[in-house]
């Protein structure tokens, strides 16, 4: 049997009546980061044929991001911790491609996943997909553009597991659009991916413990960093040492890291903020303010540390719109993001749908892994290592013990000016987020966007969610994205037709 | 015991339709609450596309509430701020072929005589028009009364310029009656006592109706609507092929679509809508994308390359014979209806607003109600009830 997706060229679509239906996967894997990738090859080790789809052109995810190969980067793991790991499954990805258990899909966006039977033109229950007595349907269609002519494809498969990881949570502050203000994570991939460093001399700000590991990077890289700027205080961690003990890996990660900044000489400020970026074709300097316990910057506090770039994240999202688009139930998790409600086995609440990593609560790679193989195992049918479970419940306590201590308190909005752009697609600034919802009734998240056009842009949200949730006194509600990324009008019109 | 307001009316639906209400009862000098569940354009208001059409209604009493819209819209936009992005930009409706471009025009002509502007344009006019429409049309129509507002801020605007007192996030629970006759209604938060309560629910206006006694089959038809990414003026009317007529007036279940194409003041194409009676299911249509998508492309070659950003759906609150409810229920001394105008709500608001607030003062009306009577269907127990959520 063929597992080759069906290929439709693009602007030939037009004749969609003979789509063809070829190839039925067991499994379709969304996302090819350390959950999606140990997800495919353990369950192509179980003899299931696997479809695994990624945006990235090669696998590995925003974690074990590649230097492009025209670097000639001789020892791409020097950036990596675990890339052992991850070495190892993708040379069980390589044989598994070749055998042709695995169909592997890079350069793929997946833009929906729908029941098969939805493609049909009959009335059916309200989401979630799937029918009334919790049957997963017989097969799943993932709808994808393809390549950078954008093409369409569509997979079917009888499963789906989403390994669709996170993005970077902004919370904007004045200046923060100018040039050499960077996504922490933006730095590393810039690093990892690029070796290139956002700037000589780079404040890195936010939240979480990846600031630690970002400015330990660059630190090496041979960038100056002249302060690591945290808001939260590392105290918090206190109430979850259990967790911490329980972790002695990690632990041991952040004294590498630890070491690493002492060795470069980086000032770790905790409690503080960078409440404000200064220049005017590009950062010159930040200001930087203590913060009480709920983030709201103190006065008097402030004072100027020059840099020529800002490397600022605050924790990550978990990147959910093909799943809520499925109707799959989500929670509120310990940082504060919403994540999917996953049980013992990777399922979400929708039968035939599966999930693993950062979709079911932001821990990391090293779970990610372990969960990707625990979903695979599932999927087949197979009994669940008890090590594995073991393995999964200590990374997650590790992980939740983080996220609650760098959750973001509530008074950061306090750093906003009312003239500082919340929504950078459409120029949209705090202040009239602040009208709509003061004078004009937008309670939440999603008036105020049907009021200020913030988040309609072309990130579709993903920069501005947090801030105009935040300042319409909400939490921020689950990514809904019908659309999980711009489509090319022509592939939907191309699609095929529901029946004759 | 609820507190003593001095209020005259309490409204319930703060989308466009109970805005219109508020404010035009506030101008008639009566005082007014406005209660909503959720926020300021929470339902059907915030899934629309805003637009204020005569050229798809034949002549009639929903074209004669179009009409007299169609005027207090442009006294409006004069009245409240300008995001509300009132845009007076005209319709053009194209006939592909010959037998279109004939219905159209017998369709014109009686639009025709009861006041619409209809002017007829050759394949040459059209291309003038509309210089990326595709060729090969037959002709078609344009109708300069046709226009555009932002609906989520043409409601938050006549909210805030009614003075209505807002009670947003709090759920009707009870309409509370004495001796038959209404005298508030309880919420989750409060009792608001009035001697007049007006059903703007929209969708879910049947369900507020079963609260106060009596039964209104309101149902809802879905609509998906496309998003484009920016771009520079490609549309610059309200553009749609004839058949789109045929679907409103349409009562079957089944999907129906003929796209509405049209730009945006900040760049974005708007691509809608389909229409379907699937209850109130929110899962993806593949296959509305694809008619939407298909028909735009047909209609403007150029759209084929442009990106989709985003797709959302509404439910349309209808009517079993597609005219809104509006004016006092004669089985429930006290109660007003406001409700079930279909996919044209924005354009039918103030003039909604202007009928219910005449009533409310006992004023003679600009059109009659009757038409729009609340108890005009068959044996309201007899009918479904599909008031989902």
């Amino acid at each position: 049997m063929p597992t080759s997706p069906s290929d439709l060229p693009g602007p030939g679509a037009q004749d969609a009546a003979d789509h063809p239906e070829e190839g039925l996967a067991d499994l379709a894997v969304v996302g090819a980061g350390p959950a999606g990738l140990a997800a495919a090859v353990t369950a192509a080790g179980f003899g299931l044929r696997v479809t695994l789809i990624d945006a990235g052109e090669r696998p590995g995810g925003q974690f074990y991001r590649h230097p492009a190969p025209q670097l000639g980067a001789e020892r791409p793991e020097a950036l990596h911790h675990g890339w052992a790991a991850f070495a190892a499954r993708e040379r069980a990805l390589r044989a598994h491609t070749a055998s042709g258990r695995v169909t592997y899909l890079p350069g793929h966006h997946v833009w929906t996943v729908v029941p098969q039977d939805a493609a049909q033109d009959a009335p059916q229950d309200a989401a979630p997909a799937g029918d009334a007595a919790g049957r997963a349907p017989a097969a799943w269609v993932l709808h994808a553009v393809a390549g950078p002519e954008e093409h369409a494809v569509a997979v079917r498969a009888r499963a789906v597991l989403l390994a669709t990881g996170s993005y970077e949570r902004q919370l904007p502050f004045p200046g923060w659009t100018l040039p050499g203000v960077v996504g922490a994570g933006g730095a590393q991939a810039m690093l990892k991916g690029g070796l290139v460093l956002p700037g000589r001399r780079v404040v890195v700000a936010g939240s979480g413990p990846l600031l630690l590991a970002v400015a330990g990077s660059l630190a090496s890289a041979g960038a100056r960093v002249p302060a690591v700027v945290e808001a939260a205080a590392y105290t918090g961690y206190a109430p979850a040492l259990p967790a911490l003990l329980r972790n002695p890996a990690k632990l041991a990660e952040g004294a590498v890291y630890g070491g690493a900044l002492l060795r470069h000489g980086v000032r770790l400020l905790t409690r503080h903020a960078v409440t404000e970026a200064h220049g005017t074709d590009r950062v010159e300097a930040v200001t930087v303010a203590r913060l009480d316990a709920d983030w709201r910057p103190l006065p008097g506090t402030a004072r100027r540390i020059p840099c020529d770039a800002v490397a600022v994240g605050h924790g990550l999202v978990p990147q959910l719109e093909l799943a809520t688009g499925l109707g799959c139930a989500t929670r509120r998790a310990a940082d504060g993001t919403a994540a999917l409600d996953l049980d013992a086995l990777q399922r979400t609440s929708v039968p035939g749908i599966w999930s693993a990593g950062e979709t079911g609560g932001i821990a990391g790679a090293q779970p990610a892994l372990v969960e990707g193989e625990i979903a695979a195992h599932a999927v087949a049918g197979r009994p669940v290592p008890a090590a594995l479970v073991r393995r999964r419940a200590r990374l997650r306590a590790f992980a939740d013990a983080m996220g609650r201590a760098h959750r973001p308190g509530e008074g950061w909005t306090g750093w906003l000016r009312d003239d500082t752009d919340v929504c950078r697609c459409e120029e949209v600034p705090a202040g009239r987020i602040r009208e709509a919802v003061a004078d004009l009734g937008a309670g939440d998240a999603r008036t105020a966007k049907l009021l200020t056009r913030a988040g309609m842009g072309w990130c579709q949200g993903r920069m501005c969610g947090p801030a105009v949730a935040a300042l319409a006194g909400e939490e921020q509600a689950p990514d809904r994205r019908p659309l999980s990324c711009p489509v090319p009008m022509r592939l939907l019109a191309g699609l095929p037709p529901a029946d004759g | 015991m609820p507190k003593r307001h001095p209020l005259d009316v309490v409204i319930v639906g703060a989308g466009v339709v109970g805005a219109a209400c508020a404010y035009y009862a506030a101008r008639a000098g009566l005082r007014a609450a406005v209660v909503d569940r959720g926020p300021v354009a929470g339902g059907t208001t915030g899934a629309g596309e805003g637009n204020l059409l005569v050229s798809d209604k034949e002549a009639g009493p929903e074209l004669d509430l179009a009409l007299l819209s169609a005027g207090l819209w442009r006294d409006l936009a004069a009245d409240l701020p300008e995001e509300i992005e009132y845009e007076p930009k005209g319709g053009l409706v194209i006939a592909p072929d010959e037998t279109a471009l004939k219905a159209l025009r017998a369709f014109a002509e009686g639009q025709r005589a009861v006041g619409v502007e209809a002017v007829e344009a050759g394949p040459a006019e059209l291309r003038e028009l509309e210089p990326h429409l595709a060729p090969g049309r037959a002709g078609g129509f344009l109708y300069p009364q046709d226009a555009q507002v932002q609906p989520a801020q043409a409601a938050a605007r006549l909210l805030a310029a009614s003075g209505a007192e807002l009670h947003l996030g709090e759920e009707v629970t009870a309409v509370l009656t004495a001796g038959g006759a209404v005298r508030g209604v309880r919420t989750t938060r409060r009792e608001l006592a009035a001697p007049a309560v007006v059903n703007a629910a929209g969708t879910w206006g049947g369900r507020i109706a079963e609260l106060a006694g009596t039964a209104l089959p309101v149902l809802p038809r879905r609509g998906f609507v496309l998003v484009t990414e920016p771009l520079p003026r490609v549309v610059r009317h309200k553009v749609y092929a004839a058949d789109y007529i045929a679907d409103v007036a349409s009562g079957s279940a089944a999907l129906q679509s003929s796209a509405v194409v049209e730009g945006t003041p900040a760049g974005p194409v708007l691509i809608g809508a389909t229409r379907e009676r699937v209850g109130f299911d929110r899962s993806l249509s593949t296959e509305a994308l694809r008619r939407l998508a298909g028909q735009a492309a047909a209609l403007f070659p150029v759209l084929a390359d442009a990106r989709v950003l985003r797709a959302y759906h509404g439910f349309r609150p209808y009517l079993p014979d597609h005219l809104p409810a509006i004016g006092p229920d004669p089985r429930v001394p006290g109660l007003l209806h406001a409700c079930g105008h279909e996919g044209a709500g924005i354009g039918l608001a103030p003039a909604t607003g202007v009928l219910v607030a005449a009533a409310l003062t006992g004023a003679e009306p600009p059109l009659p109600l009757h038409p729009f009577r609340p108890d005009r269907f068959p044996d309201p127990a007899a009918q479904p009830k599909e008031t989902g959520r």
